[in-house]
């Protein structure tokens, strides 16, 4: 698509291009190497610093904090992909006074703060951490998968729809065998950009002190010292961009193997639907 | 090659006992001790002490982010003077340390914890008030703290609660020591998640002062006391800590309140003191006067 | 409700400075966003670089770490601010903008092919076919996600509560912890004030992208 904004650019404008990457990835190697050295000069670097690492409790305590991150995320997304699909055929219902309720519940889901849902379900029905880092990302999650997949559904050709109707499948019938398979396979990456959304979320727990990741983190850091602030949060924050790029090659996968299937069958006429995440 | 080699060994050394003596120091010399297990103490049938003493097992809530009173070190295992307050009274109840279910209770959720049974006893820096008495019962108080200002080494323009007005004073959100310094003193509020996170904004001078219980600040100034000091060792408020446990159930609250004056007298109590905040507060307290309702 | 009606001068407090969290980094967000979708597709090979690196790392960071980083890295690196809410802003349109960038290039990609053809074929510079061919038919088809990850940023705001500044949330977890016996009208009441904000922007996403699919 890119190749289509601009001409094939000849040796004038290559020199041009190349000149400018040369200067900006200067700029910002030079960005980079003046934010180290300010780190260094407050002794940021120094070894004992990160020896901390050469610890095997040090790492068993991370690793727990991965699991009880990915656990939470686990269960809530396993939750909250069929809630929102339930939300989502309520909403597109035919009939106004299933449709109308479920668009305020699903408006109100969407206009919460996901830790004000925690901090409520902790407070009001009090439960414990778990139940309610689950039950803040399930609701939350639920209804952005109910918008991502009517989002699917409504960009598929009309006669999709028609033509189920047309052989004899009841609404539903259509909706659940024609069209709804095709809306997820074409909402593949939104749905697991979705998911990356959630995993983050996990780390808002800190409301309710769940203990997943970054709550680990923190009071591993208050225990040891302000010393190894830093590099906690560094291996921290490296932790979790690790695990999210992986779910999203995942993603990229998937959707790879998707549009090869697809290619044989219908053909893709409509434009595709666009990227509709939520962070 | 070689050489290269054992350079890397002997800084790698250099570094792990740099390390070693860093971390012994970051712990604030909190250790543990071990209290005596009552063997089959008898309670009247029906009663918590009963429930719990066969049951062999207790649910205490603390916190885990409160240095020398709860804090949670790497093992898993908190330390502190809360924790070991809950240790003893695990022990009369004839329940090891190693029964006991550690729950971790922040201010938000510690009221709600015991009326839904999460915990059976609380022991987590819980001030006794009258708005929490409504809703639940406290024995004790075992330790009266008060609230204190921390302040860079550096700073001599702060030295009483009145000198905050109008200044960056950081606490943590919704905390009891946070709504004191602004209605009382009018200082504008920066909140934090946890004290612990206001340290950094000290350092960079972009709060002018930490408050709360001057016990967590003086945790504090003994990590880093090259870096922070106490605004003055004047406390403003009284901080009566009191073991919170469900409403109106009067025989437990009693039978705590017996158990602490035993300590007191038996010496438990200094010597759970002595163990953890001791390492900081060389003072030893003695027990405040219980308040039996 | 008598405790929201006594402290409604609270909520109106935090609702404001809610509210100009939003508005300030939502608008920093959009610019900086379309800039690097821009980059994302431009001719130079660093802009593009720069951009895919911005939007994945950012994407996949944990708004807290991002917030971590603004509030508490930044000043250690000399970048002092007198007011918390400065950090507060640099981490949610930072953040922000790498899904706003995400949302807008797969908006180019859903202009038709021969536009841009077209829009070359009359002899148009890439800035000139992105900023007066593409972007604005793009724009059209990318507002209601926009939208929504407007309101994303305005729900986002509340981590700043943790974060040295009070808003809304903050307010609302002070009020609770004051009123333990009146904990559930204490956070509904802070759920309304979000509502304030979020539930006109859904209908006006709902709408417009009502509008778009008439005029596809």
């Amino acid at each position: 698509m890119s190749s289509v904004l601009y001409d094939v650019p000849g040796p004038k404008a290559r020199r041009v291009s190349l000149i400018g990457s040369v200067l900006g990835s200067v700029l910002i190697l030079g960005l980079v190497a003046w934010i180290i050295t300010t780190l260094a000069e407050q002794g940021i670097f120094q070894g004992q610093r990160w020896a901390i690492f050469t610890r095997g409790d040090v790492w068993s305590l991370l690793g727990n904090g991965v699991l009880t991150t990915l656990s939470a995320a686990a269960v809530a997304a396993v939750l909250a992909f069929p809630l929102g699909l339930l939300l989502c055929l309520l909403r597109i219902s035919d009939i106004a006074a299933i449709r109308i309720p479920t668009r305020i519940v699903l408006e109100f889901l969407r206009g919460m703060p996901v830790v004000l849902m925690m901090l409520f379900v902790l407070l009001v029905f009090a439960s414990g951490a778990f139940t309610a880092v689950v039950a803040g990302l399930v609701l939350y999650n639920a209804a952005v998968f109910a918008e991502i997949i009517r989002a699917g559904i409504q960009s598929l050709p009309k006669g999709q729809r028609e033509a189920g109707l047309t052989v004899g499948l009841t609404s539903f019938q259509s909706r659940m065998i024609i069209e709804l398979p095709q809306a997820i396979r074409r909402m593949m990456p939104s749905l697991v950009a979705q998911l990356v959304v959630l995993l983050k979320d996990t780390s808002l727990g800190y409301i309710v002190s769940y203990e997943e990741l970054l709550r680990k983190v923190q009071i591993m850091a208050d225990f040891l010292g302000p010393d190894f602030l830093f590099p906690i949060f560094f291996v921290a924050a490296a932790i979790y961009i690790a695990i999210n790029i992986v779910v999203s090659r995942i993603a990229v996968w998937i959707e790879r193997r998707g549009t090869v299937k697809a290619a044989g069958g219908v053909a893709k006429a409509e434009p595709e639907p666009i990227e509709a995440a939520v962070p | 090659m070689k050489a290269f080699m054992t350079r890397r060994k002997s800084l790698l050394v250099a570094a792990s006992a740099a390390l070693a003596l860093s971390l012994s120091a970051c712990g604030g010399g909190t250790t543990t001790t071990n209290p005596t297990v009552a063997e089959k103490p008898t309670f009247a049938a029906g009663s918590t002490m009963e429930k719990l003493s066969s049951a062999g097992t207790i649910k205490i809530g603390t916190k885990f982010d409160q240095p020398l009173f709860g804090q949670k070190g790497l093992d898993g295992k908190p330390i502190g003077f809360d924790v070991e307050i809950g240790k003893l009274i695990a022990a009369k109840l004839g329940i090891p340390a190693d029964k006991i279910e550690w729950k971790e209770t922040v201010s938000a959720n510690r009221e709600q914890f015991i009326k839904n049974s999460d915990v059976d006893i609380i022991v987590a820096t819980y001030t006794i008030n009258d708005k929490r008495k409504a809703e639940v019962s406290f024995a004790g108080p075992y330790y009266e703290a008060g609230q204190a200002l921390m302040v860079n080494k550096d700073n001599t323009s702060i030295t009483k609660p009145e000198d905050v007005k109008g200044k960056k004073v950081c606490s943590v959100t919704g905390s009891t020591p946070a709504a004191t310094i602004v209605e009382k003193y009018q200082a504008e509020l920066v909140p934090a998640a946890t004290y612990s996170a206001c340290l950094e904004p000290l350092r960079n001078k972009q709060v002018e002062a930490i408050t709360t219980d001057n016990v967590i600040l003086a945790g504090f100034v003994n990590k880093e006391p090259e870096a922070f000091k106490l605004a003055s060792d004047e406390t403003f408020t009284k901080e009566p800590y009191g073991i919170g446990l469900k409403k109106d159930d009067t025989e437990f609250r009693n039978w705590i309140n017996d158990q602490l004056e035993e300590f007191a007298s038996d010496g438990s109590y200094k010597k759970a003191w002595e163990a953890t905040a001791g390492a900081v507060i060389k003072t030893a307290p003695e027990l405040p006067e219980l308040n039996r309702y | 409700m008598d405790v929201i009606i006594e402290n409604l001068p609270l909520y109106w407090e935090g609702f404001l400075r809610t509210l100009f969290l939003s508005v300030v980094s939502g608008a920093i967000a959009l610019v900086l966003g379309t800039l690097l979708a821009a980059a994302r597709v431009s001719p130079v090979a660093a802009l593009r670089g720069f951009s895919m690196t911005y939007v994945e790392v950012l994407r996949n960071t944990p708004l807290t770490i991002a917030f971590f980083f603004a509030a508490i890295v930044l000043p250690r690196l000399g970048v002092r601010f007198e007011q918390f809410e400065v950090a507060a802003i640099i981490a949610l349109s930072t953040y922000t903008a790498a899904f706003i960038a995400e949302a807008v290039r797969s908006g180019v990609n859903s202009v038709h092919v021969g536009q841009a053809e077209a829009a070359r074929s009359i002899g148009m510079q890439f800035g000139q076919v992105l900023s007066l061919i593409i972007l604005p038919q793009a724009l059209r088809t990318v507002i209601p996600p926009l939208i929504n990850i407007l309101i994303a940023l305005t729900k986002n705001s509340s981590v700043a509560g943790a974060f040295f500044v009070l808003e809304l949330f903050g307010y609302g977890r002070q009020l609770a912890n004051a009123n333990g016996d009146q904990v559930m009208t204490v956070l509904l009441g802070v759920a309304f004030f979000y509502l304030l904000i979020t539930v006109p922007l859904g209908i006006l996403a709902s709408t417009v992208e009502r509008k778009v699919a008439i005029s596809r």
